[in-house]
């Protein structure tokens, strides 16, 4: 039995994809020198060396692009977002650079990079600090999305992703960092992407989320458990492309479905779920399909009001509760 | 053409010291508020009232100072996330900045921005901001409207040395040049950017010269020296008042604290702290220079210093016992009328 924590697990799968591939580089703020702001990238830089761990100013723009151009080149860079609210300085690159070259030159010029960082709400940090840009990301062509929960997907995910050979937007969750899992066996190959895991089987609902929203639909689930509630937890684990055969599966067999989301409501991973399963298993449904998401507003500071603002496990278990 | 500006004359390398007993009082006082202020912030972090990130200015004091003391408040002024002092320099009440940090109703924006959110508009001061680099088009867009609206005024707009290498600088250093925009760009150089030197950031370390391509003058000053900073400022307003366009001042600044609460500062040794907190401390070069011109007796200048503690200590305790923002306040200040809400 393996115990390892998210961060550690993150780690591996870099070095271990640097050791494999000389082509493999990572770039960003402080991932260097400082070990990373949150450690993930502790020790690449003494192992690897400044040609292959690069410290780069605070210019995710610049060095967004710079990675673009890198892997146009057949480099397969990873670019760490010290946090995704940053990339948002990025974001022609990533949308408009990254995504869409391969369609753009017929297939002949490809972008095989990586870029990951944290994602979703922090304690406390507030409106600039704290958001969840799932949607945003899952919404473009070109791109694949892959927001993992637990450990090991942590490490195969991460791992496929740096093989694959189109841009992937890796998020992950400054919470989930410091969170420990139990492994069976070291985890060595990729794992696929586009694959959701049902994480508890049940029978009486579906419920579904992505990064640290699973954590608190397991926590609900078990509670729901004992006041006789069955809940079926999915972990979409890849939110594009996303895994239509395994909810709908799920929707069929318990014919009910809440989705948790920490994104806002409005055109969220949610909505496009709730649609996708009406449009496929309309018949299937006994009642509406419900979420819990955040709420539509920008994260404020207050203990009280961030709070209010963000989805847990009362909201979930008060949900299901509300189910028709 | 912009090359064709005029270098204006400065008295960098031996500032005037020029200011009456009473001004140096007033710099004197300002400066420890800042200080006393951003100790107690840090200990009421410890104790669990403030929370998320918090980056404290202790050190950098004489520079929000110098150039608070050179405009008025019709100037205005932006910064980033670390702002605590420049809240406190413009004028807004110790009370509700210590209750914004700690997330209460009475806070200067109700408890929703907290500590890296922080305006205060009726004093000329727009953010606070919490994303590097995002004050400074901000800042030219405010110079923007003050040409537009054909005022005098000029815009000072803040800046660390990391954030001086972003993208977005060099493009509002053009337009800011192009349109001859009234800004002044302070760039605080503390010497580092979270835990990267500047030297490991920039292939030019004198940030004053980066806007040479463009004919931006700049100038460089000792930015731990309060009369030095208001004299610069006081000479790039001056500039850029009579319709030159922008200028940029680097200030040689030091951030004694780690670049948030939450790091050691493992990147550079103890002793450069120790340094320059002994030789070039803001605080005591004024403590001395009041000292040594006889203005106060060393107990006028504790009582000060009492003094200040003793508001810091209310204002804590205000943020301690205010109300959390009522439930009903998640929505509102969303839009200007109704929130949209999904429940
Ligand atoms: C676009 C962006 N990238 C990264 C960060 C994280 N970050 C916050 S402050 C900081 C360092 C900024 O250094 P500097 O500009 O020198 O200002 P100082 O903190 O020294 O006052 C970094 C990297 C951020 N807030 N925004
Ligand atoms: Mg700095």
């Amino acid at each position: 039995m393996i115990d390892i924590s998210v961060r550690q697990a993150l780690n591996e799968a870099m070095a271990e994809e640097m050791r494999r591939d000389d082509d493999v580089f990572l770039m960003g703020e402080e991932v260097g020198e400082y070990d990373g702001a949150y450690k993930v990238t502790q020790g690449l830089l003494s192992e690897f060396g400044p040609r292959r761990v690069i410290d780069t100013p605070i210019t995710e723009a610049g060095f967004a692009g710079v990675g673009v151009g890198a892997a146009f080149m057949g480099l397969k860079p990873i670019v760490e977002f010290m946090t995704f609210n940053f990339a948002l300085q990025a974001m022609d690159h990533l949308i408009n650079s990254a995504a869409k070259t391969r369609y753009m030159s017929g297939g002949r010029v490809t972008c095989p990079i990586v870029f990951r960082g944290p994602n979703g709400s922090a304690a406390r940090v507030a409106a600039q600090h704290s958001q969840d840009f799932s949607s945003w990301f899952a919404q473009v062509p070109g791109l694949k999305v892959l927001a993992p929960y637990s450990a090991s997907d942590a490490k195969g995910l991460l791992k496929a992703a740096i093989r694959d050979p189109d841009p992937v937007i890796f998020l992950e969750n400054e919470l989930l960092y410091g969170k420990r899992f139990k492994l069976e066996e070291e985890i060595i190959e990729p794992e696929a992407i586009g694959v959701a895991k049902i994480l508890r089987p049940g029978s009486d609902v579906t419920i579904i989320s992505f990064s640290r929203g699973v954590e608190w639909c397991l926590e609900a689930a078990i509670t729901l458990d004992q006041s006789g509630t069955s809940c079926e937890v999915i972990d979409l684990r890849s939110l594009r492309p996303l895994d239509m055969k395994t909810i709908v599966k799920s929707v069929k067999k318990t014919n009910r479905l809440l989705i948790v989301d920490e994104g806002w409501p409005s055109m969220s991973i949610a909505a496009e779920i709730a649609f996708r399963v009406q449009d496929e298993a309309f018949d299937y449904l006994d009642a509406p399909v419900m979420r819990v998401t955040s709420k539509e507003v920008p994260l404020p500071y207050a203990a009280n009001l961030e709070e209010m603002a963000l989805p847990n496990e009362n909201k979930i278990i008060n949900a299901i509760g509300s189910m028709k | 053409m912009a090359t064709e500006n005029p270098r204006p004359k400065l008295t960098q390398s031996s500032p005037s010291l020029m200011a009456s007993n009473d001004e140096l009082i007033k710099y004197y006082s300002e400066m420890l508020l800042i200080r006393r202020f951003e100790e107690r912030v840090g200990q009421l972090y410890g104790m669990g009232l403030i929370g998320g990130f918090l980056h404290l200015y202790v050190g950098q004091e004489a520079v929000v100072v110098g150039v608070e003391n050179a405009i008025s408040r019709q100037d205005p002024m932006i910064t980033s996330y670390r702002c605590h002092g420049h809240m406190l320099a413009r004028g807004e009440e110790i009370g509700r900045v210590l209750s914004e940090l700690a997330g209460k109703a009475s806070g200067s924006s109700k408890g929703k921005g907290g500590s890296m959110h922080m305006f205060s508009p009726e004093n000329g001061f727009y953010g606070g901001h919490g994303i590097v680099g995002a004050q400074v088009p901000i800042g030219t867009g405010i110079a923007l409207s003050l040409k537009y609206r054909r005022l005098s005024n000029v815009c000072f707009t803040f800046l660390g040395d990391g954030a001086a290498n972003q993208g977005q600088v060099y493009e509002s250093y053009n337009m800011a040049a192009l349109w001859k925009l009234p800004i002044v760009y302070i760039i605080e150089n503390n010497q580092y950017g979270m835990g990267t030197s500047t030297a490991r950031a920039a292939a030019q370390t004198e940030f004053f010269r980066h806007g040479e391509g463009l004919g931006i003058p700049g100038i460089q000053c000792d930015g731990m020296n309060v009369l030095a900073v208001r004299d610069s400022a006081l000479e790039a307003a001056s500039f850029v008042r009579a319709g030159n366009g922008p200028m940029i001042i680097e200030m040689n600044t030091y951030r004694y604290r780690g670049h948030s609460i939450s790091d050691p500062a493992k990147y550079r040794p103890k002793e450069e702290v120790k340094e320059v907190r002994e030789t070039r401390d803001p605080i005591s070069q004024l403590e001395q220079v009041i000292s040594e011109r006889g203005i106060l007796k060393a107990e006028n200048l504790k009582e000060i210093d009492q003094k200040i503690r003793l508001d810091v200590r209310n204002a804590a305790e205000i943020a301690r016992e205010a109300e959390q923002p009522a439930s009903s306040e998640l929505y509102t200040d969303v839009y200007a009328t109704q929130a949209i809400t999904d429940d």
